[in-house]
């Protein structure tokens, strides 16, 4: 009898831990994020409306002048892919389409803006963006650089919303723990080897925050900008107090800044000095702290403009002024008109650095609105019309858009934070798996690159590709194939799903010939597996237009 | 109004492919035998295989030991067919093959950290966070494009966490991975039987036709269309049996060794014979922070019957006269042993082996400080002064400018040949 006992106890203790063990991980993981209630009502003031007015008046005049009438507007659906793809990198799903379906009233895709913008997905996904432009995509050395709590830190500061100008003061002169005070590993993502590299922290301070690539001007002076080699070194002595310790990031007073004389091979001592608007430089303070003064001056224009530009190349996938981080100096407003970074980065400004009002700004004016289908015959007129954004330009998507767009469309309701564990842990890791094979563009993300025969054949072959286009009871595809509905609304659904828009005519005929043809329900589950892929694989599914 | 030819006719896309590239270039090209093991002479192109060490294999258990010393851990050496040459013991197998192979000592880096380490050896160049380099095969891959062949002209088998990169001369240049090589071609087949495929293209013209409206001019400059179908032509190339060991005898294979890096170099002679010239074939697992001998015991299992049959077969073949190979990883390990019976990163001082495509052989570069007192060796090599060398050894102009990206003129090799391989 006390042997039966123990074989019980043999058999169920195990079962009792995985059991307890799985209750506590999906407690712990479950969401504490309620959804979002829907929006009701928009809040837009004057000053918003107006810089929207102005951004329009801007590109108006540079229509008429470039003689470059702007394309029609897009269809709502076309523009909820597009919002959708950049700001939670994915298609949106047929939840949200129905959804948006329902909503009521004027302002439309205003609200919705809003709504997605208060998705944690957005935090996460424009986290991601931050994170490579700040430090870029490498690993580092694990013990004291932590790019994933720099990631977590910076999602919760863009969902709470942080003024964008505190936030970068925070990464430029923070002190502690990178695994306690995140915004450290800013600090911690130049040190190699061993060492410290301050000349890596200019480079990437002055190119995300104030878009200018100085890194060349490390070593000699800058080719055709105003950089010199005194300039970089004198930037650089702001971090020459900065040390790495056991304890974490601070700043030793008693730390000089020597470099290497290249004539005479020499130390010689750097103080701290800015090129420019040294009047912004305030007096107190640490190194860093005053560094981050000054970067982030309400007169040191560079900054709102750098960061408008860049806000702007998420949305359209090109930056307004490409490459992203190599601006032209400002202009004198007084003795030139605002351009569009001018006008967007005022109100920037003026509204307290607050991101979320500057993408809504972008998607309210006209260039964001527009239909990439034109009437142009010649290439070149399509040129000039895309690079007066008169024209939606078609911009391939990225790699985590594409694999995002593949798992949502993969799914009929919203994968987000309030989805089962299972289904956020395969978005993880097919996310991260899928973005390696495909080719990581890194920090240089907002650059064009072409596409590639491996990509393609990872699109058409690939394991994602089979996970997610073969029918299973899980998947969209699986059931669509099983839902009892008209073959019309199959089809239909279908491509809502995968391309945020109903079929043409013309292909809902050509499906439903196919579907005529299908003799059982395996013959149709079939016909459905064929028309996802060529939807996934289609010029459509994974360009942005 | 979609009954067009495609769907009437029972003619594949394949063939309609063949058909439109054949009437508009066969008249061109010369004929389509472009095996290398056919050819001869100056007519055969030259290759490059890199066997990748991923984690940094130490010197001293592999090809610099110092036995009997403070620094040289438990390990003895053996002699080699090279006259002076003693490697590690660990590889009796290799021993006997490195005729016509050199060994370089002296092989200087400034990097440290694995990853910043290997993007300098693979490129030639320190990274720096504005410019992505690309790396040695992309490099030869961009000088030297081979127009007749179907499948990609640069590979990478076998797992690695930074695989070779096309970096600012295009993603097209990135090695096309094979992560189980022998074993699965994976995506470079259909998921589905002919008949569907052939439907499912098919629908992919229907559904890309309504795209094209209104937006014609931009959809073709997307290429996406014109990479689908050079991708289907890969995927239906004879040239892909160069990735099927299965038809090699059972010897061969033996030889090569059961494991992925064994059957990696097999596919890479294989690709060698059919044309291919920028190869990869990556092994992981050196990174001995502890117990760093047994460590390089179990790797040495692994690539001493890979390497000695690759080099080998290649001499056999006569294919070794055309094909550099080159054994490296991204640094070598410390000197002193650690607590835990580990070496840590060492990136001065550390160990290669290379030769073929007319290189020098039977030589020995550079030495090391037995007491492992002294950091720097004996003349120093570093990775961009063998690029130079590999790349004039395969008449490219190692000093030929690229424009990158941000309108920086870069030298496909900033280094100086080594004169003693040439």
């Amino acid at each position: 009898m006390k042997s039966h006992a123990r074989h019980w106890n043999v058999v169920c203790l195990p079962l009792c831990v995985v059991g307890l063990v799985v209750t506590l991980v999906t407690w712990a993981s479950s969401s504490p994020v309620e959804k979002s209630p829907p929006p009701l009502t928009i809040t837009e003031d004057d000053t918003f409306t107006d810089t929207v007015q102005q951004v329009n008046q801007f590109f108006e005049s540079q229509w008429t002048e470039k003689e470059t009438p702007p394309a029609a507007t897009a269809s709502e659906l076309t523009q909820l892919r597009r919002l959708s793809l950049a700001l939670h990198g994915t298609v949106p799903s047929l939840e949200e389409i129905r959804e948006y379906e329902s909503l009521q009233g004027t302002n439309r895709l205003e609200r919705w803006t809003q709504k997605l913008l208060a998705d944690r997905r957005f935090a996460d996904y424009f986290s991601e963006r931050l994170t490579r432009a700040f430090v870029g995509v490498a690993q580092g050395q694990f013990i004291i650089f932590r790019r994933d709590r720099f990631k977590a830190w910076l999602s919760d500061q863009i969902q709470d919303n942080t003024p964008y100008d505190e936030l970068v003061r925070k990464l430029i002169a923070g002190e502690g723990l990178w695994t306690g005070d995140p915004e450290t590993n800013f600090i911690t993502a130049a040190v190699a080897d061993g060492n410290l590299d301050r000349n890596k922290l200019t480079g990437s301070t002055v190119r995300a925050f104030l878009g200018q690539r100085i890194d060349c001007a490390q070593c000699h002076d800058h080719p055709f900008d105003h950089w010199k080699q005194t300039d970089f070194e004198g930037l650089t002595a702001f971090y020459g107090q900065v040390e790495v310790q056991v304890l974490g990031v601070r700043s030793n007073r008693k730390l000089k800044y020597e470099v290497e004389d290249r004539m005479t091979l020499e130390q010689r001592e750097v103080s701290p000095r800015v090129p420019f608007l040294a009047e912004c430089l305030p007096a107190e303070g640490t190194l860093r702290e005053r560094l981050a003064e000054w970067v982030t001056h309400p007169d040191n224009r560079r900054f709102e403009r750098a960061s408008a530009n860049r806000v702007w190349g998420l949305l359209f996938g090109i930056p307004y002024y490409d490459p992203v981080d190599d601006l032209p100096a400002p202009t004198d407003l007084s003795q030139s008109p605002p351009g569009l970074l001018d006008i967007l980065g005022r109100d920037f400004r003026e509204n307290g650095y607050d991101i979320k009002r500057l993408i809504q700004i972008i998607v309210a004016s006209r260039p964001f609105q527009l239909s990439s289908e034109s009437e142009f015959a010649t290439a070149e007129q399509i040129d000039a019309a895309t690079y007066n954004w008169a024209l939606f330009p078609l911009v391939r998507l990225r790699p985590e858009q594409i694999i995002g767009s593949m798992l949502q469309a993969s799914s009929l309701k919203t994968i987000d934070q309030n989805s089962n564990l299972i289904m956020r842990g395969r978005r993880f890791f097919s996310e991260l798996n899928f973005v390696k094979e495909y080719g990581d563009l890194g920090s240089d993300e907002l650059n064009d690159f072409p596409g590639t025969i491996p990509q393609a054949l990872l699109r058409m072959n690939g394991e994602f590709a089979k996970d997610n286009g073969s029918a299973s009871p899980l998947n969209s595809v699986g059931r669509i194939a099983s839902l009892d509905v008209s073959t019309e609304k199959r089809i239909e659904t279908c491509y809502l799903v995968c391309l945020t828009r109903l079929p043409t005519p013309a292909e809902r005929d050509y499906f439903l010939k196919q579907y005529q043809s299908a003799n059982n329900q395996q013959q149709r589950v079939k016909i459905t597996e064929d028309l996802y892929w060529a939807l996934y694989n289609s010029p459509e599914f994974s360009w942005n237009h | 109004m979609f009954d067009s030819h495609l769907l009437s006719s029972k003619i594949s896309r394949r063939d309609l492919c063949k058909v439109a590239v054949g009437g508009t270039l066969s008249f061109m090209l010369p004929g389509f035998d472009l095996k290398a093991a056919e050819k001869r002479g100056k007519e055969r192109r030259k290759s490059v295989i890199i066997l990748w060490m991923g984690g940094g294999p130490s010197q001293l258990e592999t090809w610099d030991p110092h036995p009997g010393t403070a620094i040289g851990g438990p390990g003895k050496a053996i002699k080699t067919v090279v006259p002076g040459l003693q490697i590690s013991d660990m590889y009796p197998l290799l021993a006997e093959q490195l005729d016509s192979m050199s060994v370089i000592r002296s092989m200087v880096s400034k990097e440290g950290d694995h990853e910043r380490g290997t993007k300098y050896l693979k490129t030639g160049y320190r990274p720096e966070p504005t410019t992505v380099y690309p790396a040695l095969g992309a490099i030869i891959t961009h000088q030297l494009p081979s127009s007749q062949l179907e499948i990609p002209q640069h590979i990478s088998m076998g797992n690695t966490q930074f695989p070779a990169r096309g970096g600012y001369l295009g993603g097209h240049l990135d090695a096309f991975r094979v992560p189980d090589p022998g074993r699965n071609i994976g995506n470079m087949r259909a998921g589905v039987e002919a008949p569907r495929q052939e439907r499912r293209l098919e629908n992919l013209d229907v559904v890309s036709q309504a795209f094209r409206k209104g937006r014609t001019i931009q959809t073709q400059k997307t290429l996406h269309q014109s990479t689908i179908d050079r991708a289907l032509t890969m995927m239906s190339s004879e040239q892909l049996n160069a990735f099927e060991i299965e038809k090699e005898p059972e010897a061969v294979r033996k030889a090569y060794g059961d494991s992925p890096f064994g059957r990696g170099c097999l596919v890479a002679r294989r690709l060698v014979e059919q044309g291919v010239h920028s190869i990869e074939v990556n092994l992981n697992g050196w990174d001995s922070h502890t117990n760093n001998y047994t460590g390089h015991q179990t790797q040495a299992a692994i690539l001493d019957p890979a390497f000695s049959s690759l080099l080998n077969d290649l001499k056999s073949r006569d294919l070794l006269d055309s094909t550099i190979v080159l054994c490296i990883g991204e640094f070598g390990r410390t000197p002193k042993i650690n607590p835990l019976d580990g070496r840590d990163h060492w990136p001065t001082g550390f160990s290669c082996i290379v030769g073929g495509g007319g290189l020098k052989g039977n030589l020995i570069l550079g030495e090391t400080d037995p007491t492992g007192k002294e950091k720097t060796p004996v003349d120093p090599v570093r990775i961009q002064d063998l690029y130079a060398t590999i790349l004039q050894k395969m008449q490219i102009d190692y000093t030929k400018e690229l424009i990158s990206p941000i309108g920086r003129p870069l030298a496909l090799s900033d280094g100086t040949p080594i004169s003693r391989l040439i």
